[in-house]
């Protein structure tokens, strides 16, 4: 009799646990749990979006190349410059591990800053070729290239907020908490910087020449 | 403990402060037309707000004219991009919306392009919009013409490919009717916790087998009435705010810097 009286007895208490258990479980998420994975999430598609732009603009420049050369084909240093950095920017091994790894994504910033450079070396040395620059084929190269410019700026700045979202999450509590204990292979990810020579002040020459 | 909660108001306060500093550096959204520069007159105004009511109702797309006196020195790109997200033009989903921005002081002007309109009105086709239409009008004193003109250019393309305007506005219509199920099945949900609880208070007393005084077997559950009488369950206030105010609101879609800029 005691047996089955315990039994009796234990029988809705554990089903009350359980059902406490069902219920609270959902409210883990409001400890944290969700923020950490999350966030890596929403950093990566970050990413992408990056990648996305900056793929876009690489495949821009070959056409963008040939139609300047058919208008300033002695601007040779200028059209190599670009070749030269389009080719070094498209030999970086994008790999998923890219983010975390400060040297790799050192290197892929330094070599897409780079293509940047040369490019509006181009477009510079175009402002001296008026028929160029009324050519419709270049104007709707040019304004495509503006485009994905400001869309690797818009880009790159939400990769900023969500790397920062997802940094602070891994150093802040309570989410710290799960760093420690669960997801330990969370590491912070890196983040644009503005590249040295871009800190620098342009220096204006009026041509009096010293 | 007092001092903690005057912390706690006190931070309260300054992040109140702080997300208002931030907005007030955007204009509000008053309507489809912001003219802040004052480049329009009343009759323009109406004209190009009732024309981008009757575009938005048949296609669902968001244009959105919006005029300031000065950047403040912020370069027109990112400033149109923070300004687009922050009033969400387009629907949601979709992210059909157009912001027209004009900067009188710095004389440059903008078309922010969303997300889903990126295909149909490409950045070229902005550029040429910019550099045809608005800019000569612009230097030629005519900010109500540029504009104006403008604005019919983005309709004449948006409406150039008719198959994927259609195909649009069907979806966001879809879209509108669409979310009633997960509401339903939300109050299933809810209804089966709350009414649960009540329902083990007393059920048990009429359907259960009777095994002792205030004591019933009922689904293999036993439920004992006798020694802790259940004080009742909390009242949970949920409130919700009502924010429709009647007027032009964006609908939540969002750009990726889509578009082109110019000058004059």
């Amino acid at each position: 009799m005691p047996n089955s009286l315990t039994l009796a007895t234990l029988a809705p208490k554990s089903f009350r646990v359980f059902l406490l258990l069902l219920l609270t479980l959902p409210f883990l998420s409001a400890c944290g749990f969700n923020t950490i994975p999350t966030r890596e999430e929403q950093a990566k598609a970050a990413w992408s979006e990056v990648l996305n732009q900056y793929q876009r603009r690489t495949d821009l420049i070959p056409n963008l190349v040939e139609t300047v050369k058919g208008y300033a084909s002695h601007e040779r240093e200028v059209l190599e410059g670009v070749v030269e950095a389009r080719a070094k920017a498209t030999q970086v091994q994008i790999t998923p591990d890219m983010l975390t790894d400060p040297e790799a994504f050192r290197v892929f910033q330094e070599n897409q800053a780079q293509l940047t450079g040369a490019l509006s070396r181009l477009l510079a040395v175009v402002e001296n070729y008026p028929d160029l620059k009324a050519n419709q084929n270049f104007l709707a190269l040019q304004a495509q290239l503006e485009g994905t410019e400001n869309r690797i700026a818009v880009a790159r700045r939400d990769y900023i907020e969500a790397v920062r979202l997802y940094n602070t999450s891994l150093r802040t509590l309570p989410s710290l908490l799960w760093a420690k204990f669960w997801f330990t292979d969370a590491e912070p990810m890196q983040s644009f910087t503005i590249s040295e020579e871009n800190m620098q002040v342009p220096e204006v020459d009026f041509g009096n020449g010293g | 403990m007092a001092g903690r909660g005057v912390f706690a108001w006190v931070c309260a306060g300054l992040l109140l402060f702080a997300v208002s500093a931030l907005a007030a550096e955007l204009p509000q959204l008053t309507g489809r037309v912001v003219d802040n520069a004052g480049l329009l007159d009343a009759g323009a105004e109406a004209g190009l707000t009732e024309k981008l009511a009757a575009f938005e109702a048949k296609s669902s797309d968001q244009i959105v004219v919006a005029t300031i006196e000065s950047l403040d020195g912020e370069a027109i790109e990112p400033y149109a991009n923070r300004l687009f997200r922050a009033w969400g033009l387009g629907q949601a989903g979709e992210d059909n919306g157009v912001l027209l921005l004009v900067a009188l002081n710095d004389r440059r002007m903008r078309i922010e392009v969303g997300y889903g309109l990126e295909g149909t009105l490409t950045d070229l086709h902005a550029k040429l919009i910019i550099e045809n239409t608005m800019v000569p009008a612009f230097r030629a004193g005519d900010y109500a013409g540029g504009i104006t003109g403008a604005v019919d250019d983005i309709v004449t393309v948006l409406e150039g490919n008719a198959a994927e305007l259609e195909a649009r506005a069907r979806r966001a219509a879809e879209e509108n009717a669409e979310p009633i199920w997960p509401v339903v099945l939300f109050f299933i949900v809810w209804g089966t916790i709350f009414f649960g609880g009540f329902a083990f208070a007393f059920l048990p007393q009429f359907f259960g087998r009777k095994i002792g005084p205030r004591r019933y077997r009922w689904l293999g559950m036993e439920f004992d009435y006798t020694s802790r009488g259940r004080s009742g369950g909390r009242s949970g206030s949920s409130g919700w705010s009502s924010g429709s105010s009647g007027g032009f609101s964006g609908g939540g879609g969002s750009s990726g810097g889509g578009g082109a800029s110019g000058s004059w």
